[in-house]
């Protein structure tokens, strides 16, 4: 578990991180999101122990990352952004020397060593120079370096950057599979790695925390509003004298489709509960069946650029944990 | 430690550097022994007297990339990341740089038993030999530590040889230089300023806080100009003075004259264990402000 505490980091005059709190539980995988610039590498790199920070506390497992560091840094495997890997070096060789850095004695050696090169799936590249891999085996040799003497968390920053399609897809799976016995905290930029990857969200603007939670939750949370469209049979005028009266129902737009149908696109305020139920009661109460009723979901992508967009007004700026109740955002987009 | 010591001793003797280092010594080495053989003199000590100046070009050979590397390629990620104390990590790197410069050496040490098992007249003493064996080696050293700490101001591994290698050039003519000082109590004030505007400049390289380095500056500059201002007559020839005290290559002289200086041997360990500290600090500042 790490616990992170009021944490700031200035350079000079410029802040890149201000007043960052939060607590990352264990066996989850975290996504940290952000536009470039954010303070995410920042952030990451304090975690890591490679960088001090000007203000604040980081603990990870109960170890303060700047008073116990020897301690602290054994629980933690890291991927910075370029992965510190010496080229001139085979995959085995660069693997058993961080190995013996972090402590894993020689007779444990050829186990642990086997081990990340199984799970990364560098075992065929073992034996080559690091400087003649591709770009996606050198990330995937990174990862197995930070998996070394099995550290309770693994930070990875933007672990995907620059690889093609498909080593992307197979990064991520690699991540999803670590993600099951140990905590993960992976960086990027990218939303729709965090919905393939991450169970939740830590979102990181400007240096600040905008918002945490799980995906579902701050989906719902932060959309203004959500729509449903539904297809019953009835006319067009029952049908909305049937859904108008729904509480959270915002706006009900309605077209006959022939043969007796219609189709109704409901908006409902973004924080309304169980709207399914009470969309379709409304409707079964009249005896009017509901041929198909389907929930569009709010993007994260919307809820990003909300975010970020309210961090740019300087009134916003408490974070909103997602699923805690959050503020009102009706009528928001 | 032991694995931060075993990869630099890899990276030296994988790669050009350990081996340019030791076919230097051993060439030249060779060559002076030879002449003081065919000379039909006894006197080994000369033999590395006139070798010193192979740390040269040796020096920054050796040192250039054990941390401006690091740093250019991003490695040192991996380094601040380990759990492991800095200090564990560039002492692991200082060993690996005096092992590999203890290899030739090694050779070196077999040369006066066989000069002595081919001589027709007078052998070679062994005792004085190998006092200054141990310090021509501790002159190393001294000056590997040096060569650790400018790489570790550096960020690109050319820029750290060409610093390096300008600083041991310093060093090497330094007494000669000495004696063209003027000993007038204004050049040593005036010296002494530069100095410490130099030092201010390190700092603002170690620290990347250039009010801090400034205020630092000044403030020696401040002292020294109330200094200058109370005891005027102190100044006189002091610039020199400590100028002989840095003299790194001077103080193996007394070993070519067959004395086994013990108090020289102390200050190549003090020079050696002041600049590793000073390498440890300066990683750690990269912590603070990178």
């Amino acid at each position: 578990m790490i616990e992170v505490s009021h944490l700031t980091k200035r350079y000079g005059g410029r802040t890149a991180v201000e007043d960052l709190t939060f607590t990352v539980e264990s066996g989850v995988v975290y996504g940290f999101l952000g536009p470039n610039g954010a303070g995410k590498s920042t952030t990451m790199n304090i975690l890591a122990g490679c960088l001090a920070a000007t203000e604040g506390k980081v603990t990870i497992d109960g170890f303060d990352i700047f008073d116990q560091p020897v301690k602290a840094k054994a629980k933690v495997g890291y991927l910075p952004e370029q992965p510190p890997l010496y080229t001139g070096m085979t995959v085995r060789e660069y693997l058993s020397f961080v190995a013996r850095a972090k402590g894993v004695r020689i007779p444990a050696l050829e186990k642990e060593l086997d081990r990340v090169l199984a799970v990364t799936g560098t075992v065929e590249v073992a034996d080559r120079l690091i400087r003649n891999l591709s770009k996606g085996f050198r990330q995937r040799v990174g990862i197995a370096q930070a998996l070394l003497a099995d550290p309770s968390v693994v930070i990875l920053d933007e672990p995907t950057v620059g690889l093609d399609p498909l080593q992307i897809v197979e990064i991520r799976q690699l991540i999803r599979s670590l993600g099951k016995d140990r905590t993960v905290i992976l960086s990027t930029h990218i939303l729709s790695e965090v919905q393939t990857v991450c169970d939740k969200v830590l979102m990181i603007h400007k240096g600040r925390l905008v918002a945490s939670g799980t995906l579902a939750e701050l989906e719902e949370q932060f959309a203004g509003r959500a729509t449903y469209h539904i297809t019953a049979k009835a006319g067009v005028l029952e049908a909305r004298e049937a859904l108008e009266p729904v509480p959270g129902v915002l706006e009900v737009t309605a077209r006959e489709d022939g043969a007796g149908r219609c189709r109704l696109e409901v908006s409902v305020a973004g924080q309304a509960q169980d709207m399914d139920e009470r969309l379709s009661f409304a409707l079964s109460d009249r005896r009017i069946p509901v041929l198909r009723l389907e929930r569009e979901q709010a993007s994260l992508e919307d809820v990003f650029l909300a975010l970020t967009q309210e961090a740019d007004d300087p009134a916003a700026d408490s974070p909103v944990e997602a699923g805690k109740g959050g503020r009102h955002h009706g009528g928001h987009l | 430690m032991a694995a931060i010591y075993e990869k630099e001793l890899d990276s030296q003797l994988n790669g050009l550097t350990g081996y340019v280092y030791g076919a230097l010594m051993l060439l030249f080495g060779g060559i002076y022994v030879m002449a003081i053989h065919l000379q039909g003199s006894i006197d080994f000590t000369t033999v590395l007297g006139s070798l010193t100046f192979i740390y040269l070009p040796g020096i920054p050979l050796l040192t250039m990339r054990s941390v401006a590397e690091e740093r250019h390629q991003k490695t040192d990620q991996l380094l601040y990341s380990l759990p492991m104390s800095m200090t564990k990590i560039v002492l692991g790197k200082y060993l690996a740089l005096v092992t590999v410069m203890a290899m030739p050496l090694a050779v070196l040490c077999l040369y006066p038993p066989i000069v002595n098992g081919m001589a027709t007249s007078g052998a070679i003493p062994l005792k004085a030999a190998y006092g200054a064996m141990a310090g021509f080696f501790f002159l190393g050293m001294a000056l590997a530590a040096i060569g650790l700490f400018i790489s570790s101001l550096m960020e690109s591994v050319g820029l750290a040889a060409g610093a390096c290698f300008l600083v041991m050039l310093l060093l090497y003519f330094l007494s000669p230089l000495t004696s063209y000082v003027s000993s007038s109590a204004l050049t040593s004030l005036l010296a002494f300023a530069v100095l410490a505007l130099l030092l201010g400049i390190i700092l603002w390289r170690m620290t990347r806080n250039p009010g801090f380095a400034l205020a630092f500056s000044l403030a020696l500059e401040g002292g020294l100009g109330v200094c200058y201002a109370l005891w005027p007559g102190k100044f006189g020839g002091l610039f020199a003075d400590v100028l002989g005290q840095l003299a790194v290559f001077d103080r193996f002289d007394s070993f070519t004259y067959d004395i086994f200086d013990i108090r020289s041997l102390v200050y190549y360990v003090t020079v050696a264990a002041v600049f590793v500290f000073l390498t440890v600090q300066s990683m750690e500042r990269r912590r603070w402000a990178s």
